[in-house]
């Protein structure tokens, strides 16, 4: 054993230039008091695997791969050979019930409030994208097409569990209890803005709903999901009456290029954290198909490789994609929490944002056929008809007052002076450095000095407010 | 020789053969090849004798007397550690004191290929002290993550080398979270992150940078570099402690090199806040980490030679940096010389010497352009080590010219 270790110096040191010797990682002695016992016997097994093993084992004990078992058939492995995951529903596109073992667990009051949801999200969409095209919001994302993956998935959740979005998830918001308002002071960047008017639009955040501030560069949130899924893991160990938490985190397709979804994953595999990661996987990124993003079995075939359980869900199917994520979430909380991948398949039926127009690279036809053939919203509606509980004037009504409350809601907003400009040198650090109220006075001088020259009507205190010194 | 490189290569070599695992920092950050042995007729560039350098704590008393240190401490006992042992400190009374604190990174469990890390695991467990899968990228976002749920992680890249895929998660996650999250005020301000950096005469192009100033471009990181175990268990305590991200980086040269007496009590040391290690009159040297211990050989000798004093700053935090230290200096002594190991391009002697100049009552201070001495503007080749990280004759030097101007 000792003399392993002495081996090991050279490649611990450079161990970007050779190969590591596993056996010496497996050595190593993992002490733990407080570890849950699935990470006990996992070590446990993975310290036997050193223990060298009869000559003529049927099976490989190499570290690594601990229940390889040999074979004298030299094959390698096709994809093809493979059938390709399926995908899950509960309905199908005419809102009749596939599954057999599926009961709905919500009362009708409850159903259409989730729908309400999802038509909120989606005349919402419309009416911000041309308030775009007029010039009068500087960018805006839909999520059309999308809204049952988002407002299915959040709704089996539990509001103390934790949330980290991509961009195209406002369904998740709106479900979790973000109001109109609470869209458009951040869309219009105003002084109710929790974001203190320093992001792009659609970059929503919610501390009391506990969704984390929205991030542009992609795949970033899925670590800090796995991150934040440890912490509440460990806030339960150190604390058990904290009711059991999970971590939710989106991104699409195109994002599960990055190398932060495979370290995600990976992390989140080893360390045994209750994430659940769902995937919307839309069939582009921006412009990008994904027979350009990938070659394998989707994402879902991912997961497998990561030893995390998977599914793959109709992401038009509000039902499935809700049934789906209620036992993501007890899984993720199984054996001391682990995580779980959802693929939810569906179709970007919008452009990317506002600033693309996705007829340059996609026939119009195609989405047209998309829209017709299937539509979440529509077919929950059709569910729901079919169950009773709605109908032809509680949809015209339904579309009209939320049209209405979203057309207040922006005017409002619209409305509202701009945050105060001191807040852009603050929430850099805790508390100003001496440096940024350096630059904070620099930056009055300058507007004192030039009035003309600067158009500071919209903030709120105008210049004033860089006066004030904490 | 006491105290020389070849002792401790010895000193190693010999636990090397006890078998401890620890060999591998000894063998990165001890040993010497023949192409790294000081020239036989050198009088300036000689090796560092840390046992007897003023700038490391040879008695309890001396290290007792830091005024920065609380009354208590200063009250209490001390302990000879090289910086290694003292980093295992911090993190030892950061993971008693605050069950919030996750230590992990790449062979963290067994105590980490530097040792940094060593009996952690076992002493407070597996599921706050742990190892991570080989992901620089993974290890950050995972930190983020975790501060951003009110832990404070502490992370560790093994090599300040490795850092460049996780450089994402610190500019564009960690540095930006507080001000993204705006009202709602989550931030990862819990995080710190420790790296070992710089040369240790063998590390070529992968294992000696120092890339303090990628990091001192972004606003919302502190920046911190100890210069010995006294200063790195109570700035490492003050970053763990503190609610900004913190970027700490060890130079790894001085994990057994420098010993000193440590106060055996929890103490932390200010961030952002310049030490002045020796005053002086006629010429300030302001540098942080390793080359503090060549600037004062160097202003030892130059004090001899050229009949000057020589004021020595160690910055200790290189963002945000104390400004009012160095302009203070530099108004009495109206000389500058900024010393460090990095690339001399954009690098944090260009800022400190931008700042000088910039600064109208230190501007007409000034008797000389403000020096730089740093690491020429290439990669860190395997050789030419000794010829580009500054060394005492260069620092001797520029000592030299900014008197002489």
């Amino acid at each position: 054993m000792k003399r392993t270790r002495v081996a090991r110096v050279p490649t611990a040191l450079l161990r970007r230039a050779g190969a590591r010797q596993s056996t010496l990682v497996q050595s190593t002695p993992l002490i733990s008091r407080l570890s849950v016992p699935s990470i006990h016997q996992e070590q446990r097994r993975r310290h036997a695997s050193s223990i060298s093993q009869r000559p003529d084992s049927k099976h490989v004990m190499f570290p690594g791969a601990v229940k390889s078992a040999f074979t004298n058939t030299m094959t390698f492995e096709q994809p093809s050979t493979y059938p390709a995951l399926p995908t899950y529903r509960a309905v199908d596109q005419n809102g009749v019930v596939v599954d057999p073992s599926f009961v709905p667990d919500l009362s009708d009051e409850e159903v259409v409030k989730l729908y309400r949801d999802m038509l909120t999200v989606s005349i919402m969409d419309v009416i911000m994208f041309d308030a775009q095209r007029q010039g009068r919001l500087s960018f805006y994302m839909v999520s059309a097409g999308e809204e049952a993956v988002s407002v299915g998935t959040a709704s089996a959740l539990r509001k103390e569990d934790v949330v980290f979005c991509q961009y195209r998830e406002q369904g998740v918001f709106r479900q979790r209890g973000f109001t109109l308002a609470d869209f458009m002071n951040q869309l219009f960047a105003n002084k109710k803005d929790p974001g203190k008017g320093r992001n792009m639009p659609v970059h929503y955040g919610s501390r009391e709903l506990n969704i984390h501030t929205i991030s542009s560069p992609l795949a970033t949130q899925l670590p800090q999901a796995s991150g934040a899924a440890y912490a509440l893991k460990i806030q339960r160990m150190q604390d058990p009456t904290i009711p059991p938490r999970v971590v939710a985190a989106y991104f699409g397709e195109g994002a599960a290029s990055e190398g932060d979804f495979h370290a995600a994953l990976n992390i989140a595999a080893t360390r045994a954290c209750p994430v659940v990661f769902i995937c919307r996987n839309n069939g582009y990124a921006i412009s990008t198909p994904t027979l350009e993003q990938y070659r394998g079995d989707g994402i879902a075939s991912r997961g497998l490789g990561y030893g995390i359980e998977t599914i793959r869900v109709d992401g038009n199917d509000f039902w499935a994609v809700r049934e789906v994520m209620k036992r993501a979430r007890e899984l993720a909380l199984q054996d001391g929490g682990k995580p779980v991948l959802i693929e939810a398949m569906t179709y970007r039926v919008s452009h990317h944002s506002t600033s693309d127009d996705s007829f340059a690279y996609r026939a119009k036809v195609e989405v047209e056929d998309w829209k017709r053939r299937d539509n979440p919203i529509a077919r929950l509606r059709k569910w729901m008809e079919a169950k009773g509980c709605w109908d032809e004037n509680k949809e015209k009504e339904a579309r009209e007052s939320i049209r209405r409350e979203v057309l207040k809601a922006f005017s409002e907003a619209e409305r509202e002076k701009k945050p105060p400009i001191r807040t852009m040198f603050e929430d850099v650090y805790e508390e100003l450095t001496p440096d940024l109220r350096q630059q904070m006075e620099e930056l009055k001088s300058q507007l004192e000095r030039y009035p003309d020259e600067y158009d500071l009507g919209e903030f709120e205190g105008g210049r004033d407010s860089l006066d004030k010194q904490e | 020789m006491k105290g020389s490189p070849m002792r401790a290569l010895s000193r190693a070599l010999v636990r090397g053969s006890t078998l401890t695992p620890s060999a591998s920092a000894a063998f990165l950050v001890s040993s010497r090849q023949p192409y790294s042995t000081h020239p036989p007729n050198a009088k300036l560039n000689l090796p560092t004798d840390y046992s007897t350098t003023p700038l490391l704590f040879q008695t309890s008393q001396s290290a007792l007397a830091n005024p920065e240190l609380s009354p208590e401490v200063r009250n209490g006992t001390t302990k000879r550690m090289n910086l290694f042992q003292a980093v295992n400190d911090a993190l030892s009374i950061a993971l008693a004191e605050d069950e919030s604190v996750l230590i992990f990174g790449e062979d963290v469990a067994f105590g980490g290929v530097f040792r940094c890390t060593g009996k952690l695991a076992e002493t407070y467990g597996g599921d706050r002290v742990f190892n991570t899968p080989l992901t620089e990228q993974g290890i950050m976002g995972f930190a983020i993550g975790a501060a951003a749920e009110g832990m404070r992680p502490v992370a560790e890249i093994q090599f300040a080398d490795y850092v460049y895929p996780a450089f994402d998660q610190l500019v564009n996650e960690a540095a930006k979270f507080r001000y993204r999250d705006g009202a709602c005020k989550r931030n990862a301000g819990g995080l710190t992150v420790r790296m070992p950096c710089g040369g240790v005469g063998h590390g070529a192009l992968y294992h000696s940078q120092s890339p303090e100033s990628l990091f001192t471009h972004i606003p919302g990181l502190r920046v911190i570099m100890p210069r010995s175990p006294l200063q790195a268990k109570g700035l490492l305590l003050s970053a763990i402690r503190s609610n900004d991200p913190c970027v700490f980086m060890e130079p790894k040269i001085l994990y057994r090199a420098a010993v000193e007496q440590v106060p055996t009590a929890a103490y932390a040391l200010p961030l952002s806040k310049a030490e002045v290690l020796k005053e002086g009159s006629d010429v300030t040297i302001v540098s942080y980490g390793q080359p503090l211990y060549k600037c004062e050989a160097a202003l030892r000798q130059a004090e001899k030679d050229m009949g000057v004093s020589v004021e020595l700053i160690d910055l200790r935090t290189v963002y945000p940096w104390d400004k009012e230290a160095v302009f203070k200096s530099v108004r009495k002594t109206g000389r500058c010389l900024v010393v460090h190991e990095a690339m001399i391009n954009a690098g944090i002697g260009a800022e400190v010497a931008a700042a000088i100049q910039g600064d109208p009552q230190t501007f007409v201070r000034l008797e000389a352009p403000v020096a730089r001495v740093a690491g020429f503007s290439i990669h860190t080749p395997l050789l030419y080590e000794a010829l580009n990280a500054p060394d005492i004759a260069r620092i001797y030097d520029n000592i030299r010219k900014v008197l002489e101007y």
